[in-house]
């Protein structure tokens, strides 16, 4: 199983490296998100460290909240394009038919797909480092929130891309599946993530340990099930 | 013939209930003190969202019976669950929506449960939606067995995450009144679930049925479907060829 | 040429079924060969629609079939249902001494489809993609190379992107891939269309070779000409089922 997964792994980033879609189209759309919010909701946000008041919040709620916002949106770019790239040309049956591990499959693409977004949330937090003044107290409390967290949406989104695959309207599906299931997962991230940046009223470890959680019982599900998702017919 | 019996008994058992609950809630039970009339709401509300959660739950218990066993009626019942609670789970939100006006003076709040049942009010659509894509009823099984067994595992989760964040904001939450009621309420109450639980079950085994046979009338016919692809080959009624890379 | 055809063809097809026996009818232990495809009264369905209808195919060992019929009647259908791709509904089916309906995963690894489409990554170069087709399939990587030569894959041709590649290109590339990984079951469709005349004779040599090394090959065409010089056998297949099945002899 972690053969194919390694090997599927290595395809999709020999793929990534070539058109450089992530780094090109992807990454600077979540960085635009980012920014487009910060402009739209300047007038709210108090810079630098400092508690929420009446009309205002917090530097560190707002990035927070706008960090994971703008990862999500990007993930399901990342996500579709991972399965876009199995659309040409028969690659989903041609995976199949190579008799690799679907499991291994699963862990490959996701694996992929959470490289591009660890890439991306770099930037984002650097973005809100600069356009928030945000300080980031806790590094590694926002490692410990970001890994999980992106595991989840690496791995579900996945499983519903591929499940979608064939379909015309995946590009609406695979939001309508993902934004209900990772809701509690932003929820959670945003808190920890806050408590990361600034705020000292949040503890974030609970929520780390909550997103642990979820991240494990999302890949086990994924490889228990991917079998079942990958077939066509 | 035997789920048929079944249903019937459950849902005239149900009713038989539900009827004694609206007669004890509206009538015989007295408005309370802080919350007036709209305390009745207690004999509807949880009852509902009792009902959207054993839907899941069912659809979930299926969806892994299906991957097991591969049998068809597996599916049906796990197309029922995620039906009736997707209609249940509206209903909570909209008896939830009525019951918390009073309290908090507008017609929704981020309360926790409230929140929890939004997101499985979405994930019911998102699973009835993948149910009516395009494809055979093996793909149809198994797209839903994914999306459903997702969205269970995600339930405790929705369910943890947002009750912590609700206790961080000292938020309106809906039901403090659980703790209060006793008696002829409480009776009342459990009663509206015992009630609304036949119901459920009734529903459960009628939709299934149905979907059994709604895919019957699709699948019937698989006989001559294929004489008259054999007679293709002598040029017979149906002499042109399917479109499509066969 | 004479020494790259021995190392691609020498080491013998990987087959599944670890034992090439069975019990006969009478079940009495007598030895009788498994075939290769024993397909009885199989139903496939696409959607709604029987695509195969009640088809009855057995192919032994080292046969080289070719499926003609008209379009629409089943060819592709057959290959996919062969090599594991789509369920068979009802009927009996086994690949190898493997029944396919319940288990077509153990199939997939044995057997090679070439057809419409190639299985190809746009943003990998030629080379890259039999690699990795061949990682992922189980195959020798030791023979990628030879594989390569022998379809006539040489040079900066093996370093171009797939995206960049003519159609003969691409085929040649998943020929490559198939030789490279050097299944026990063939499965060709239509793989002489976009090739030129000396490509195609290529394709049939290499076909010929793989028999002769063990391998069985089916191949669906409309080449009507090419197909009956190259086959054993010719299956006809309309409406979903075979119609025609009768040998071929070539004059030596």
């Amino acid at each position: 199983m972690l053969r194919d997964a390694l090997t599927v792994l290595t395809k999709d980033l020999r793929i990534e490296r070539r058109s450089k879609v992530t780094t090109t189209q992807i990454a600077p759309f979540g960085v635009m998100v980012l920014v487009l919010f910060a402009f739209g909701l300047d007038e709210l946000v108090v810079r630098g460290p400092g508690e929420s008041s009446a009309n205002t919040v917090s530097a560190a709620a707002i990035s927070a909240g706008l960090f994971w916002l703008a990862t999500l949106f990007a993930a399901l770019l990342a996500v579709q394009r991972s399965s876009a790239l199995e659309q040409a040309d028969g690659g989903r049956d041609g995976l199949r038919l190579s008799g690799m591990d679907p499991a291994g499959i699963f862990l490959g693409k996701s694996a992929a797909v959470f490289l591009q977004l660890a890439v991306l949330e770099v930037l984002l937090a650097i973005g809100v480092v600069l356009l928030f003044d945000a300080t980031l107290r806790n590094p590694l409390l926002l490692a410990a929130t970001t890994v999980p967290a992106t595991i989840v949406l690496a791995t579900t989104g996945t499983i519903y891309a591929t499940l979608t695959g064939g379909q015309r309207s995946r590009d609406t599906l695979v939001p309508l599946l993902e934004f209900p299931l990772v809701a509690p997962i932003l929820l959670a991230a945003s808190q920890a993530t806050r408590a990361a940046l600034d705020d000292r009223s949040i503890d974030g470890w609970p929520w780390v340990r909550l997103l642990v959680v979820a991240a494990l019982a999302f890949t086990a599900l994924g490889v228990l099930l991917f079998d079942a998702v990958l077939e066509d017919l | 013939m035997n789920s048929q019996i079944a249903a019937r008994v459950c849902a005239v058992l149900g009713a038989v209930v539900l009827g004694v609950v609206v007669v004890l809630g509206l009538f015989v039970t007295g408005p309370d003190v802080v919350q007036g009339e709209y305390v009745r709401m207690i004999y509807l509300h949880p009852a509902t969202a009792w009902t959207a959660y054993s839907g899941i739950g069912v659809a979930a218990f299926a969806s892994i019976a299906w991957l097991r066993t591969r049998k068809m009626s597996w599916d049906h019942l796990a197309g029922a669950g995620i039906e009736i609670s997707a209609v249940f789970t509206f209903l909570a939100l909209v008896t939830g929506s009525i019951w918390g006006r009073p309290t908090w003076n507008s017609w929704w709040q981020w309360d926790p449960r409230i929140t929890s049942t939004t997101l499985l009010f979405f994930l019911s659509i998102g699973a009835l939606t993948v149910r009516r894509l395009d494809g055979t009823v093996e793909q149809r099984a198994r797209r839903s067995a994914v999306v459903v067994l997702l969205a269970a595992v995600n339930v405790p989760i929705v369910h943890f995450s947002v009750d912590w964040w609700r206790s961080l904001h000292q938020g309106r939450t809906l039901a403090r009144v659980d703790r209060t009621i006793s008696g002829l309420q409480l009776s009342t109450m459990l009663l509206s679930i015992v009630g609304f639980t036949l119901v459920f079950s009734a529903l459960l085994i009628l939709r299934a049925r149905t979907n059994r046979w709604e895919d019957e009338a699709a699948q019937g016919g698989l006989g001559e479907a294929v004489s008259m692809r054999r007679s293709e080959a002598t040029g017979g009624p149906a002499a042109s060829p399917h479109p499509g890379t066969v | 040429m004479a020494g790259l055809e021995n190392m691609v063809h020498s080491s013998p097809p990987v087959a599944v079924a670890a034992e090439n026996r069975r019990l006969n009818a009478a079940g009495n232990g007598s030895l009788a060969p498994v075939p290769v495809i024993d397909f009885q009264r199989v139903v496939v369905l696409l959607g709604r629609f029987p695509a195969l209808a009640g088809l009855d195919l057995q192919v032994s060992q080292g046969e080289i079939v070719v499926i003609r019929g008209a379009n629409g009647a089943g060819k592709t259908t057959l290959l996919k249902a062969v090599s594991g791709l789509v369920t068979v509904a009802e009927g009996s089916a086994a690949v190898l001494g493997v029944d396919l309906r319940r288990d077509r995963r153990t199939v997939r690894r044995s057997v090679g489809l070439l057809g419409h489409q190639g299985f190809l990554y746009d943003d990998l170069t030629v080379s890259e993609n039999i690699a990795f087709a061949v990682r992922a399939g189980g195959g020798d990587s030791a023979r990628i190379g030879p594989a390569m030569e022998r379809v006539g894959l040489v040079g900066r041709l093996r370093d171009l992107r797939v995206g960049a590649c003519s159609a003969g290109q691409r085929r040649r590339t998943s020929l490559a891939s198939m030789i490279a990984r050097n299944p026990a079951l063939w499965l060709l469709d239509e793989p002489h269309a976009g090739l030129d005349p000396d490509a195609r004779d290529l394709l049939d040599t290499l076909v010929r070779e793989a028999a002769a090394g063990g391998t069985t090959v089916l191949v669906a065409s409309h080449d009507e000409a090419r197909a009956e010089a190259l086959a054993t056998r010719v299956v006809t297949v309309g409406g979903g089922h075979v119609t025609d099945d009768r040998a071929v002899t070539h004059a030596p």
